[in-house]
């Protein structure tokens, strides 16, 4: 079981829906990334996913482009992306870290030795963009045997024929993409969202938790509502992007989790 | 010499591999898109009606077959091989890009997309894209990096005449492979009506084996012309190479004729060395994953994607088609760099010596050409592909020579 597993048994126990956040490792520096990051669970943030910057983010919109481009200009790597997760561990033994991005970097470092690094920094899953069901054999399969959870993106795309080899295997929880599109878009409505919750939930047992376009408490809470937990990316990095101070962005981030955890 | 077991020309696999290049590594909101482009190329590759409508247009829209060309005072010049040229340069728009986008729209009609996208370096791919959507009264969006649009204003203009809406590309670094991400962002939000029609033999499967498909029609005509002209096969075949769309073309009909030796050549920039200003992904690159697919790209330890480096826009992409990664790597093709001054020679040379403008892309197959001509016998026959005509880089040419054509190109 890893510490995904624990965290949504718990969550559920407790009838409580999840509160995902999203911030790119090494923005807009490397230390005030790593403060970010340790004052999330704080702020209720049940599961990190700390991006993983690559130069060529072809899913992403513009706000998480420019927040790569940041970490990147501030000597950011996967090295030092691992060594946030490393530095965070050291205080918090129980908030599940999601490492997501794109193939190359990992593909570069060579996945045996990538999934070694990733674990032993407290890594618990992994969401890899461009690595659809077609190719598991390249990194989904080692993560699963290696002990970690390889969560993968459903969309309006999958359809019911698709739904099946999606879900084959993923872990941890299913990540619904609300709309076609890339991150920091326009939101989807809950009521578009729920039929599409339901009709995944027919075919797994995961938690499914929905993003993109999720910027505030109410929203949060709606869209958590009608599935079991929600993601916010964009939106808090856009406060990253402002150089707002930490306090303030992690004030924000508690007011979306309060959102979600309403629900 | 076709021996099934041990042919070239059977791949990619239906993971959409060569050997280990190509695949499909894509976010999952396209995965279906492309899954539907495949069945739906595989369909039409076999249907009669789609190979006639094809040639009818090659025939009267884009005006081929191209002629096969010996380039007997540059022959006699470089005092060695037979050098004969595939004038590409002479289709309709004035590359070999035309041959691929008939091809893409007229399968996009099929399915019914009334949406086209497309990423353009140069703008050649964009031009030929809008001239067909044009035609066949589509809606047109090319994504363009920045930087780019700025020093390819012509093809701006032209693609603007045609009808299409060109964005430039800011995201990145403003250049081709940006551009590129940013028409793969597009795809994903418009999902239903739009088609996007790639440019060169790179992306997810099918692209690559599709836009070889398209292409290979200059390596057929090629081969026929050859035989004609000579009764017999090349010894040699050259193209330029960037993502590689020509050099496939070129390539394709003769991988399985064992006596042909294939040449690619890549865009050496400044030079291929650890300052990396150049474009030569096999010679100066390593495995990896981009834009759909694994093959050999210029980048940093860290896995980071580098900006690739040249005098031609057309070839300025970090990557290069996985079919090409495999050639290299099997040893059936031999791949080469030519620096941006030596391809400044070669377009010199050519317009001198034959009265043929070249594009700054098949320049850099020539200057090869010029390098190893000398050398070989009177006997031996070398078919270069002169894949583009070169009045779009007039002015980046003039200003490379201190030529002042007395305004900003």
């Amino acid at each position: 079981m890893t510490r995904i597993d624990a965290k949504f048994a718990e969550l559920k126990a407790a009838g409580k829906k999840a509160f995902v956040s999203y911030v790119m490792a090494g923005d807009p520096d490397f230390d005030t990334s790593l403060e970010i990051v340790k004052g999330l669970p704080a702020a209720g943030v049940d599961v990190i996913e700390l991006g993983l910057p690559f130069t060529d983010p072809m899913a992403d919109g513009p706000t998480i482009q420019l927040a790569g481009q940041r970490a990147l200009d501030g000597g950011m790597t996967l090295e030092r992306t691992l060594e946030i997760a490393r530095r965070f561990r050291e205080t918090d033994d129980t908030t599940p870290i999601v490492l997501m991005g794109y193939y190359n970097p990992i593909y570069n470092r060579g996945v045996d030795q990538f999934l070694i690094d990733a674990k032993e920094a407290g890594i618990d899953g992994l969401i890899v963009v461009d690595l659809p069901p077609e190719e598991d054999d390249e990194l989904c399969i080692p993560a699963s045997k290696a002990g970690m959870n390889f969560i993968r993106l459903a969309t309006p795309t999958t359809d019911d024929k698709r739904l099946p080899k999606v879900l084959e295997n993923t872990s941890g929880f299913v990540y619904y993409v609300s709309i076609t599109g890339i991150t920091g878009a326009a939101a989807a409505k809950p009521s578009d969202v729920a039929p599409e919750v339901a009709r995944i939930k027919a075919s797994t047992d995961l938690p499914i938790i929905v993003g993109f376009g999720i910027r505030t408490p109410d929203a949060a809470r709606d869209i958590a509502a009608v599935a079991d937990g929600t993601v916010v990316g964009s939106a808090i990095v856009k406060l990253i992007e402002e150089k707002q101070p930490v306090a303030d962005i992690l004030a924000y981030v508690k007011s979306l989790a309060d959102g979600a955890h309403s629900a | 010499m076709n021996d099934l077991f041990n042919s070239f020309m059977t791949g990619p696999d239906e993971k959409g591999r060569f050997g280990d290049f190509g695949g499909r590594f894509v976010s999952e909101t396209l995965m279906p898109l492309i899954l539907e482009l495949e069945a739906q190329y595989e369909h039409a590759k076999t249907d009669a009606s789609f190979w006639s409508e094809m040639d009818f247009l090659w025939k009267h829209y884009v005006g081929r077959p191209s002629p096969l060309y010996h380039a007997e005072r540059l022959s006699e010049r470089l005092g060695g091989a037979k050098v004969y040229f595939k004038r590409d340069e002479l289709n309709h728009t004035g590359a070999h890009k035309i041959n691929n986008v008939l091809g893409q729209i007229i399968l996009a009609r099929r399915m019914g997309k009334t949406r086209i996208i497309a990423e353009t370096g140069a703008g050649q791919h964009g031009v030929a894209t809008a001239t067909v959507c044009a035609k066949f009264g589509l809606k047109c969006v090319v994504y363009m990096g920045a930087h780019d649009v700025e020093r390819q204003a012509p093809n701006v203009f032209r693609m603007r005449l045609l009808g299409a809406e060109v964005v430039p590309v800011t995201s990145g670094r403003g250049t081709l492979k940006d551009a590129m991400n940013d028409a793969l962002r597009d795809w994903v939000t418009n999902v239903r009506d739009t088609f996007y029609c790639i440019g060169t033999v790179a992306g997810p499967h099918p692209y690559p084996a599709m836009v070889r498909d398209f292409q290979a029609i200059i390596g057929k005509e090629a081969k026929e012309q050859m035989l004609e002209a000579e009764g017999r096969l090349p010894d040699a075949l050259v193209a330029a190479i960037g993502g590689g769309s020509n050099a496939m073309g070129l390539f394709f009909p003769f991988l399985d004729d064992k006596d042909v030796r294939i040449i690619g050549v890549e865009a050496g920039g400044k030079g291929v060395n650890e300052k990396m200003e150049h474009c030569a992904s096999l010679t100066g690159g390593r495995p990896g994953v981009l834009h759909g697919n694994r093959t050999y790209l210029l980048q940093d330890d860290d896995g980071q994607i580098l900006e690739g480096f040249s005098i031609s826009a057309g070839l300025d992409y970090p990557g290069i088609g996985p079919e090409h990664a495999w050639l290299h790597d099997t040893g059936r093709a031999e791949y080469v760099s030519i620096t941006d001054k030596e391809a400044l020679n070669a377009f010199q040379v050519c317009c001198e010596s034959e009265g043929i403008i070249p594009a700054l892309e098949p320049s850099h197959a020539l200057a090869h050409v010029l390098k190893i001509a000398p050398e070989l016998p009177k006997d031996y026959i070398i078919c270069m592909n002169m894949c583009g005509r070169g009045d779009k880089d007039i002015f980046t040419v003039a200003r490379h020579l201190g030529f002042d054509m007395g305004v900003e190109a």
